[in-house]
């Protein structure tokens, strides 16, 4: 670990406390959830600490909590966190070419939705620390929300619940929209793509919110690379 | 409820979610140097959050004008101070303060 690589793990794991009170309130609701599934709070801090995905979480709860298969369990963490693949491979073009398999691997621990919001938002090259330090600091907040939520329970009032869950959709409109207020295109997409998502809910009411968001991501952001390629690639 | 097959399912979940996020950075070697596919790869993290964000964000409450209301203050947050810190927290204080009022 060099000077640089601790730098960039410090930047990291400070950059990261916003996400870290952002996942304390939203991780308190899935221990709720993991505690009326009859999971222990060792046993939902365990599951958070090792997979750090909100949605894939919150299926695989349901599906455990019914006695449901290993491989409807996979398949719905494959369905639900394709989007990691995605955001994987759109850090690894910010990587510097020589990377070595080590850091990648480092790395890839820390794609979830608001850690890959950051990183991807730092200067290329990325240093893979950066996000580690980031992870860090998120998963803390991950870990210890949803013991609370285990513990606490159904103490915490519904309207505080209610505001908290709030959090999490308020953050993701945050990270669509930044950097588009310096880039039409990519604030005509965003809007295309909600619009998008919203016609889906109406035409396929059944859908799976999962499969929902793994069509759209592949169809919009397609047409959207064909029409409007980016000129810095 | 089996403590076993909890832990099973807790190790599968884990593997799979982990092997989604490696796999890009393990197999890619080379940069992507296809433009198209770099467009792309571009423009999907941020349809990715879109579409989680949109509808769900008007159902996150028990009232749609609540919701409704917090995501506009949330969207006017966010193109005045580009701070998504503040977002979050604006977001919150909205539907606390909204349900207080109608509550």
């Amino acid at each position: 670990m060099s000077h640089t690589d601790r730098e960039n793990f410090r930047q990291g794991s400070a950059g990261a406390v916003p996400i870290f009170v952002l996942y304390l309130c939203v991780s308190f609701s899935l221990g709720i959830s993991c505690a009326n599934s009859g999971l222990n709070v060792l046993e939902a801090a365990l599951m958070s600490a090792l997979n750090m995905t909100s949605a894939g979480e919150f299926a695989a709860i349901g599906i455990i909590s019914r006695g449901g298969s290993y491989a409807e369990l996979a398949l719905s963490q494959v369905v639900i966190n394709l989007r990691y693949l995605l955001m994987s491979a759109a850090l690894m073009i910010k990587l510097k070419p020589n990377e070595t398999t080590g850091r990648k691997m480092l790395l890839a621990t820390g794609v979830t939705d608001e850690i890959f919001g950051i990183s991807v938002l730092r200067r290329d090259p990325l240093n893979p620390y950066y996000t580690f330090g980031a992870l860090c600091t998120a998963m803390a907040g991950w870990v210890s929300g949803t013991a609370l939520g285990v513990v606490l329970g159904n103490v915490l009032p519904g309207i505080l619940v209610r505001s908290l869950s709030m959090a999490i959709y308020a953050m993701f409109i945050a990270i669509v929209l930044i950097p588009s207020r310096a880039d039409m295109v990519l604030g005509a997409v965003v809007v295309a793509s909600m619009a998008a998502s919203w016609v889906c809910t109406k035409i396929f009411p059944g859908m799976e919110g999962g499969i929902r968001c793994i069509v759209l991501t592949v169809l919009v952001s397609a047409l959207a690379a064909a029409v409007f390629p980016r000129k810095d690639g | 409820m089996d403590r076993l097959y909890i832990y099973i399912s807790i190790a599968v979940m884990a593997l799979i979610t982990y092997a989604i996020r490696a796999l890009p950075l393990l197999v890619f070697k080379k940069p992507i140097t296809n433009n198209f596919f770099r467009s792309f790869l571009y423009y999907a993290p941020y349809v990715t959050l879109s579409v989680l964000a949109f509808p769900a964000v008007l159902y996150c409450t028990d009232s749609l004008l609540i919701s409704s209301v917090a995501l506009i203050c949330s969207i006017i947050i966010t193109l005045v101070f580009g701070n998504f810190v503040l977002t979050t927290f604006c977001g919150c204080m909205v539907v606390f303060l909204l349900e207080l009022l109608v509550g």
